[in-house]
Order: C-alpha cells, then sequence, then structure tokens
C-alpha cells in the first residue's frame, strides 16, 4: 500500500487506480473471518452446506462486490447521499411497521422480492453516513451549542425510537451507542457528557418499569439469574456457557461440537454461531479469532486517523464502532456477561441483511482510506 | 490556502484524542472478552466438560425380566407374562398431556385415578421419558388403541412383560406379590430400576425377600439424546442381568387341596416333610388374588381386604400368633417324661376337677359331661387331652422344665423360614416373667401353659415344626425355598433332637391313640387306609377369658357365641404313625366345633399328600450346583437357558 502522491486521491484517478489503493489486507482479513463463519454454518448444520453455508457463500460473495464498489466511489459522492439515504432507511423503518411480517416476536422485516430487508440494519449506516456528514459541518463549538446538539440528537433519537418499537432493543442500542460515541468524537463538550451520563444512570430504573417490554423484561432476569429457570428462559445463556466453557483449550474439533450437533445451543446459525465457533475450535480458536476482529478494528481506528476530512474520519469510526458494538454485544451475551439481547456476531452469523450491511460500511471504511488525502471545506456538501 | 482552518485543526485534535481513548476502550472490551473465554474455557472448562458430555449423553434403563416361582416339580408359580400396555411421552403430546389422556379415554376405559397416576408419572419423569398409561389390556383393547394411534400424537403401544400368578389367591401367601415403586421404596433401595416407570418390586412373601435375587440387574443402554431427548444413536449397551428364578419346596398339588379345604375360613394349614423340613403345603385363608397388586387394586378391593375380620392379607402360619391350647400338651408330657416325673408307673386319677391353692380347674370333661377321666397314665392323658392330668403334671414339672422341652420342640423362637414377617411367638419362663412383669411366677401361670392357654402363643408354622419334631426326632426346621439361581439354600445338618428315645416313644403312642384308638379325641377323624394312618393331637384355644360365672354353670357353647368370641380350632400331626414322613397343622380360627372340620381337612390332606408322596417323586430342582459356577457367556444370546424341568410322574 504504497502511499500514492496526493494527485492520486484526486476524482480523476481510474477505478483501476483506486483498486490498487483498497487495503488488500483488510479484505483478506474480513474474507478469513468469513470463510469462518461460512465454515461454522457448514458445521452446526451437520456437517452440511444446507441449509446455511451455500446461502452465506452468495450473501458474502455479493458483499464483497458491494463493499469494492463502495469503496471506489468518491466519498464527496457518499456525503452528498448521506442525507437522502438517511431519509430513505427512516421511511423503510416506518413503512416495517405497516408491511413487515412477524418474525421471533419482533416485527423487523420489510420483504422486496427475493430480499427480506431489515431497514434498522441499514439505519445503522445511514446514520453514520448522515451524522458524518452533519458533524462534518460543524465547528467543535457549534458542536456544543443546543441547536446542532440538538438536531444530532433527533437524527439519532427518531430512527431508535421506531427500532425500539418493532421492538429491536439490541439495534437501538447500537445506534443510540453509534450515534452518540460520533457526537463525542466530534467534539462535544463534556459539560454535556457528564450530566448526561449521570442522568442515564439515573434513568435505569425507569426505562425497566415503563419502557422495556415483557419479553425484554424477561431476558434481562433471566440474566441475572440464568439457573433459576435453567430449562426455561434461562436455557439459552445456560446451554451457550456449556458449549463455550466445554470447548476447553483445544476444542472438540471441526463439526465436532456436541452442544449445536444436538441442538442444545438455541439458534446456533444467528446470534450464537460464534458460541459453536467457541466450542468446536476452543480457547486457542476464539482468541485468534478475537485477533483477527481486533486487527480489523485497528485498520479501521488508523483510517480513520489519516483521513484528512473530518467527514472521512467519522465515517470511518462511526463504521468501526457500529462493527465493534456488534461484536462487544453479541460476544458479551452468549458468554453470560449481557442479558441476551438479538445481536448477531458480524461476519460470522447467518443473514443477509446484516452481512451486506456490514460488508457496505467496510465499502465506506475503505473509500475513506482511498480517498483519505481528499479534503472537504467545512460548509460543503459533496460534489453531487 | 491553508488546509485547514484554526477550528479545523482543534476538532482534528480533539478527534485523534478520543478516537485514541475510544480505541483502547475497545481493547478493554476485547480484553474483557478474552477473559471471560479463559474463565470459561480453560479455568471451568472441565466442568462444562462434564455438563456438555451429561446433556448428550443419557442412560436408558432396560428392565431385566423378573425371575421365576417354581414349586418342586418346576410347576411355575410364578411368571411373566405378555403386557399389552399404553405409554404416553408427553413431550410428543402435540395437544397437552390432558388431552391426550382424554382421547386415549375414549378408547379405551381410564378411570380418574389412572390419569392422575399418568400425570403424576409424568410430572416426576424427564419429558421425553415413556410413561405407562394402561397396562394389561386385552387383546381386542390393545388393537383398538394401535387402530386409533395416528390421530393421538405421543402415545405408544408396547408389549412389555407382566408379573402373572397362574394359580391366582392359592399361593399368595407363600408367594406375595409385585406392586409399583412407592416412595419409601425408593428411599431404601437405590437400584437406579426403581424409579423406572412402570417398574414391579415384590412387596410381601418370596417376591419380597428374594426381590433382589428375582428382579435381576438392570441393563442401561447409554445413548446420545439431542436437546429435545431423541435418540441419535446408542454409545453403548449393557444387557443387564435377568433375574434368577426361585425354586420351592411346595406341591401345588397339595397346597392346591390344602387350599381348597379351607375355603373361605379364616385358617391356615401347613404340611411339612418331617426328615428335611421342606413344606410341602402352606395355606393361609382367605387370600387375595396378587395379580390385584400387579395391575393396582381398587379402591374397594382394598377396602375389603384391609377391613375384612378374616384378615386375607395376613399370613397366619408365619405371622397369625395362637394359644396353642391342648397342643401343646405333647410338649408338657415331653417335659415330664423327661424330668422322670412321668414314669411308665406314673398315674394321675382325674375326678374332673382339681383345686389349686384356693382355686379350682375343671378338666373338658368335666365342662361337657360332668364327670372325670378317671386313673390315666402319660399316654393316656394326651388321648383324653385330659386337662386335669396336665393340671397335675405340669404343677410337679414346674413351668422351667416346660420352657426347656417346649424351647427344644422349636416354641418361642422363629422358624427360620425364608418368609418375612415370621413372629416368634411366647414359650414363657419364670425369668421371662419376673424380667417382663417385675413379678414371680404363679402356680396357676403354670396350669395355665399346662393346658396350652394364659402367655403361650405359637404360629402354626410352629406348631407343624413340634411336630415333625416329635415325629422325627430330629430338630427339623421348616425351609420354603430350595434354590435361588441354581444356588442352593444353605441347609445346616439336622440334629438329632435333645430328648430321649423312650420319651418321644410315649408321646408319639399318645398321639397315636388320640387318633387311632377308640375314645381318642380324634378318633372319629382316623385315616383308616392301613400303612397311612395319622397320629395327632386336637386342641381348643380361648379367644377370652371365662368368666366365674360360666366356671360355675358351664361354658357357653360355642355355636352361642359371635364369631369373634368362638375358641379357635387346632390339630397337629404327623403320618405315617410308623417312620412318619409329613406332619401337619390345621388351624381355623374361631372353629372350635364339635364336628372338628379342621381334622377332617388334615386328614384329607395327609391321605392325599401320603398317597401322592411328593418327597419320594423325582423333582425338577436345578441339576445339582453346576449352577453355583458361573455358566460360560454364549455370544449373542441374551436369555439365559432355563434349567429344564425333570418331568415330574403323578
Amino acid at each position: 500500500m504504497a502511499l500514492r502522491p496526493y494527485a492520486a486521491a484526486k476524482r480523476t484517478s481510474s477505478v483501476a487506480d483506486k483498486l490498487l489503493e483498497v487495503n488488500w489486507g483488510l479484505v483478506l482479513l474480513i474474507c478469513m473471518i468469513g470463510c469462518a463463519g461460512i465454515a461454522m454454518l457448514y458445521s452446526v448444520a451437520g456437517a452440511h452446506l444446507q441449509p446455511w453455508a451455500l446461502k452465506q457463500i452468495g450473501h458474502f460473495a455479493l458483499g464483497l462486490i458491494v463493499l469494492l464498489a463502495a469503496a471506489v466511489i468518491d466519498i464527496r459522492v457518499w456525503m452528498s447521499l448521506a442525507y437522502p439515504a438517511y431519509g430513505l432507511a427512516l421511511l423503510l423503518l416506518i413503512a416495517v411497521d405497516v408491511v413487515g411480517h412477524v418474525g421471533l416476536g419482533a416485527q423487523r422485516w420489510i420483504s422486496l422480492g427475493p430480499l427480506d430487508l431489515q431497514p434498522s440494519e441499514l439505519m445503522k449506516i445511514a446514520l453514520v453516513l448522515a451524522l458524518s456528514r452533519f458533524l462534518h459541518g460543524k465547528s467543535i463549538e457549534e458542536v456544543s451549542k443546543p441547536i446542532p446538539l440538538a438536531i444530532g440528537l433527533a437524527m439519532i433519537g427518531i430512527p431508535a425510537i421506531f427500532v425500539v418499537l418493532q421492538p429491536n432493543l439490541g439495534t437501538t442500542l447500537i445506534i443510540v451507542a453509534d450515534g452518540c460515541s460520533m457526537l463525542f468524537l466530534a467534539g462535544l463538550s463534556w459539560w454535556w457528557i457528564a450530566p448526561t451520563l449521570g442522568a442515564a444512570a439515573a434513568a435505569v430504573p425507569l426505562a425497566w418499569r415503563f419502557v422495556l417490554h415483557d419479553y425484554q423484561k424477561a431476558r434481562v432476569e433471566t440474566f441475572l439469574d440464568p439457573e433459576s429457570d435453567a430449562l426455561g428462559k434461562g436455557w439459552n445463556i445456560t446451554q451457550a456457557k456449556i458449549a463455550i466453557g466445554s470447548g476447553g483449550v483445544a476444542g472438540k474439533g471441526f463439526t465436532l461440537g456436541t452442544q449445536s450437533r444436538l441442538n442444545f445451543l438455541p439458534e446456533k446459525q444467528t446470534d450464537f454461531i460464534w458460541t459453536s465457533f467457541c466450542e468446536e475450535f476452543g480457547f486457542v480458536g476464539a482468541l485468534a479469532l478475537l485477533v483477527l476482529f481486533a486487527v480489523v478494528i485497528f485498520y479501521g481506528v488508523q483510517t480513520a486517523m489519516s483521513a484528512r476530512s473530518q467527514f472521512g474520519r467519522l465515517l470511518a469510526m462511526g463504521v468501526i464502532l457500529n462493527f465493534f458494538f456488534y461484536i462487544m454485544i453479541n460476544g458479551l451475551m452468549v458468554m453470560g456477561l449481557i442479558p441476551v439481547v438479538g445481536i448477531p456476531m458480524p461476519l460470522l452469523s447467518y443473514g443477509g441483511s446484516a452481512m451486506l450491511t456490514v460488508m457496505f460500511g467496510f465499502g465506506l471504511l475503505m473509500s475513506v482510506h482511498i480517498h483519505r488525502q481528499v479534503e472537504i471545506p467545512r460548509h460543503s456538501g459533496g460534489i453531487i | 490556502m491553508p488546509l485547514f482552518d484554526k477550528k479545523d485543526k482543534s476538532r482534528y485534535a480533539t478527534f485523534t484524542r478520543r478516537s485514541v481513548g475510544m480505541g483502547a476502550g475497545m481493547k478493554a472490551v476485547f480484553g474483557v472478552l478474552a477473559g471471560r473465554l479463559y474463565q470459561l474455557q480453560i479455568r471451568d472448562g472441565d466442568q462444562y466438560m462434564v455438563e456438555a458430555e451429561d446433556n448428550r449423553v443419557s442412560q436408558r434403563l432396560i428392565a431385566p425380566p423378573r425371575g421365576r416361582i417354581m414349586d418342586r416339580f418346576g410347576v411355575e408359580l410364578a411368571n411373566s407374562r405378555r403386557n399389552y400396555r399404553v405409554l404416553l411421552v408427553s413431550e410428543q403430546a402435540t395437544e397437552g398431556v390432558a388431552e391426550a389422556l382424554d382421547t386415549i379415554g375414549k378408547v379405551i376405559e381410564l378411570s380418574d385415578q389412572q390419569k392422575k397416576k399418568v400425570m403424576h408419572d409424568i410430572a416426576m419423569n424427564k419429558k421425553f421419558v415413556p410413561v405407562p398409561v394402561a397396562e394389561n389390556l386385552t387383546w381386542e383393547e390393545f388393537s383398538r388403541v394401535n387402530l386409533h394411534l395416528p390421530y393421538l400424537p405421543g402415545v405408544q403401544c408396547d408389549v412389555g412383560e407382566t408379573r402373572d400368578y397362574p394359580f391366582g389367591k392359592e399361593l399368595v401367601h407363600i408367594l406375595g406379590y409385585v406392586a409399583s415403586v412407592s416412595p419409601q421404596d425408593i428411599e431404601h433401595d437405590d437400584d437406579p430400576l426403581m424409579t423406572l416407570p412402570g417398574m414391579r418390586i415384590g412387596k410381601r412373601g418370596i417376591e419380597k425377600q428374594f426381590d433382589k435375587e428375582i428382579r435381576g440387574r438392570a441393563g442401561a443402554s447409554r445413548v446420545e439424546v439431542n436437546a429435545y431427548g431423541r435418540i441419535i444413536r446408542e454409545l453403548g449397551k449393557d444387557t443387564g442381568e435377568p433375574g434368577e428364578d426361585v425354586y420351592l419346596t411346595i406341591d401345588r398339588q397339595v397346597q392346591a387341596l390344602a387350599d381348597q379345604k379351607l375355603g373361605d375360613e379364616s385358617a391356615a394349614m401347613v404340611v411339612m416333610d418331617v426328615n428335611n423340613g421342606d413344606i410341602i403345603a402352606l395355606s393361609s385363608t382367605p387370600g387375595f388374588d396378587p395379580n390385584w397388586f400387579n395391575v393396582g387394586l381398587t379402591n374397594s378391593q382394598w377396602h375389603d381386604l384391609t377391613t375384612s375380620d378374616h384378615k386375607p392379607l395376613l399370613n397366619k402360619v408365619t405371622s397369625g400368633i395362637y394359644p396353642p391350647g391342648s397342643t401343646f400338651k405333647t410338649a408338657v408330657a415331653l417335659a415330664a417324661i423327661e424330668a422322670g416325673i412321668a414314669t411308665p408307673d406314673y398315674r394321675v386319677t382325674c375326678n374332673g376337677r382339681i383345686t389349686v391353692g384356693n382355686h379350682t380347674f375343671n378338666c373338658w370333661a368335666w365342662t361337657t359331661y360332668h364327670h372325670g377321666h378317671g386313673s390315666l397314665d402319660v399316654e393316656g392323658g394326651i388321648k383324653n387331652s385330659c386337662d386335669v392330668f396336665f393340671y397335675e403334671t405340669a404343677r410337679r414339672v414346674g413351668i422351667d422344665r416346660i420352657h426347656q422341652a417346649a424351647r427344644k420342640l422349636g416354641l418361642g423362637a422363629p422358624t427360620g423360614i425364608e418368609l418375612p414377617g415370621e413372629h416368634s411367638g411366647l414359650m414363657p419362663s419364670s425369668e421371662w416373667k419376673l424380667k417382663t412383669y417385675k413379678q414371680p411366677w404363679q402356680q396357676g401361670d403354670t396350669l395355665s401353659v399346662a393346658i396350652g392357654q394364659g402367655y403361650v402363643t405359637a404360629t402354626p408354622l410352629q406348631l407343624v415344626q413340634q411336630a415333625a419334631r416329635l415325629a422325627s426326632g430330629k430338630a427339623v426346621s421348616p425351609r420354603i425355598v430350595h434354590s435361588v439361581g441354581g444356588k442352593l439354600m444353605p441347609r445346616p445338618d439336622i440334629a438329632k433332637l435333645d430328648v430321649s428315645d423312650q420319651a418321644l416313644a410315649r408321646v408319639r403312642n399318645g398321639m397315636n391313640r388320640v387318633m387311632n384308638e377308640g375314645g381318642g379325641t380324634a378318633y372319629n377323624w382316623r385315616i383308616t387306609e392301613p400303612g397311612f394312618e395319622m397320629a395327632g393331637k386336637t386342641g381348643t384355644a380361648q379367644v377370652r377369658a371365662y368368666s366365674q360365672e360360666e366356671h360355675a354353670r358351664g361354658i357357653t357353647k360355642n355355636s352361642a357365641l359371635d364369631w369373634k368370641l368362638r375358641d379357635h380350632a387346632l390339630f397337629v400331626g404327623y403320618a405315617p404313625v410308623i417312620n412318619p414322613k409329613y406332619a401337619i397343622v390345621s388351624i381355623i380360627e374361631h372353629g372350635a366345633v364339635p364336628a372338628h372340620p379342621h381334622v377332617a381337612m388334615a386328614r384329607d390332606v395327609m391321605l392325599f399328600c401320603q398317597q401322592r408322596d411328593p418327597a419320594r417323586l423325582p423333582t425338577a430342582y436345578p441339576q445339582n450346583n453346576s449352577a453355583s459356577v458361573a455358566p460360560p457367556k454364549i455370544q449373542g444370546q441374551a436369555e439365559p437357558v432355563p434349567p429344564q424341568p425333570v418331568k415330574a410322574g403323578g
């Protein structure tokens, strides 16, 4: 990845030039993680490509194309598309309430022909884009002024409300955490942050009383004492811990995880795929995978800091934080450190929507990397 | 043109600072994840491995077939028959267990009690364990369920094995019965079979005494199961060991006759081989059908069994305690001869009454005929069952020498028969009274004991043992089990009875004259077939204290009393008179009537038994002890080869 002269990053560069600029090391890492996921889907299906592994290969291949396509598009184009994308995602999110179908007790999908679209997934990226654009235009003093701050919070809050109404607590958490992190990175004053954190701590009991659904409360209660209901609601956590723990140092071996093969693990192909991985590859394998994730995140943070435009920096950091929050919440959840919330493991879990969103996010990150030398004036609105 | 304005620079610095901070935060989270992995997989890995294995592997118990119980000629007294049953797997009952039971109830009859039991069993077991809903169905009912099976999710039909007693109530007090395992049973027995749904264990008799042996050892199939309990594959199998067969010394033919003779009376009869102690027949009536308990009693059946004054649940032979009455006079006579008091010249004159201290005691002859027996020697005393003779003789002998002689005949101690719940009766002595009542022995006590009343009590089994010992001159004890699983029950060598031959001969002579000499108390019920003559002794046991008034005006006739207040009728005997082979006891509770039906029964049974002579017939017992050495295991052969019964004649 030779550092090209500044001119090479200009809009006049050809697509071929830009492909050379792609951080292929990062793409390789992503492919490694993606392959691990596909292998696990093969394993938990009882060493069969059906019903998940084969389709996931398709998802991943499509994801790679999306990644590269997004990577070669100028970040200024993405900047222009930020608000329309946000508006579209918000519309789809509202539409879910109208035409979405019911799955797992939560209304989350919208059917677009063969593809079941999850607007909440889309929203995570759209919000990062829109916030990046919005905050790009705000100086460090402006970020902490009431009106811009209110607008920023509204951009986070409105989709969050729709997602929590679906209801989808996990994604809501990620949207809010991601959005707030971006406000923080944009330079929000500690005078705002400290009191808010205090108020949030105080609000937890209120949320418990008035906001959370019964099934969400049940998850929290189960988490706090999983053995109290080991065959009922505590089943997921208990079995996941058994699966991970029984993997031991070296694991039970590929396709030999008894917990997943014999269906003791719930939703083993989605939220609990990482559990199966830990069971079959043990501490060594799980640690290796964690290192891969950490290296990807390291690349992402480095990309963000190397970008010359605030938009690029915020976009890269937003994408990588999104990726990180997935890993954190899923990892903590399946290992019994936080309550069960429906969050998949990025790149590993089965699912087209999540895969495409994550890969698209990496595409944007890559675009920031390729266009890191591009400067964008504070009051620019992109190039379309 | 500067690349960044001043404000851009400051937010760039802030961004970098805060990004680095967040990067550190993310690293910390990864640290937490890695730490948790370490905790789960390395620190607690072994424990979770065990839990995963527990999840995966399930032991399915395989019930071994219960051993059979045979009589001495190989007739199966308890065996297994096909049990058509309907099982329910709760997790597969998609419409719920209660609904499934209702649906089954439309096909076959199901009582609310049965339904309750099924609900209980299901609650006690994992949801994939098949729980019996109905058992012992007729073929017709079973086919009906099979026909409806497609509409009965979770219902399984299977052909298992159940205990069967082909002769019903005839042998119930020997065999006992099997019934469902109770929570108390589980507390005292950690056999994994105890928790198997539908398991039956022995609750009385031989079934209880040798339950461990007859039950066999549980086999187990180690299977891999998935989260829903479905079996994925078998990991290993232990076939267990089938229950062992038990051979009894009983001859079912004699047993059948004895049981039939007793009929519905509250009665008991035992036939015993005097030479080796083999119990040929042992009957206690009324009985009940042991199959009821296997299937499950109805409330009314249980109510009848527990409230009947004929006590059908009690094995009167081993657990019924009776005053031996005049049958005890043989023991007093033996003591008197052994003590050198009743010499051949010794005579007592019976005037019908005797006064000891300031009490007057009547002879039964006085009460009945108002005259005495005149001058009697020991044999005559036995023959006439003269109370005055034994009052006077016992007074001279004293309780402790009577006690000694009676103990030699086996009274006052359990016989050691292989049946549960045997009582020891009571053979009093002066020492015993002092210890128990803190009172010295009174002469009046001796006089009561002299005629088998007062403190002395015995079980019918002890009485037949007494008769057998008198007949054989050997210290035989009753034994009812020949072998278990081919292994012979230990039989200690039978010692000679520690009394003089002369004493035995004289008591036997007396017992002979009871039956075979005109005027003997049982002369009318003698066996007349030559060579089969029986000797014996009758007895009447009071169940209440007679009032002074009754003594004065004569004892009220038994037939005029309530059944519960009538005297017990007892008889002990042996036959033939020369070289005795069999001893017998027969007791009819509250059955003391002049017609002596209990003696008539004993006569009929003894005649039949002698003519059939089971002790001489070749038995079907497992061939001597070859089974105590473990037979070579034949691969692929699940069932053991049952011992081939030798064809019994007769």
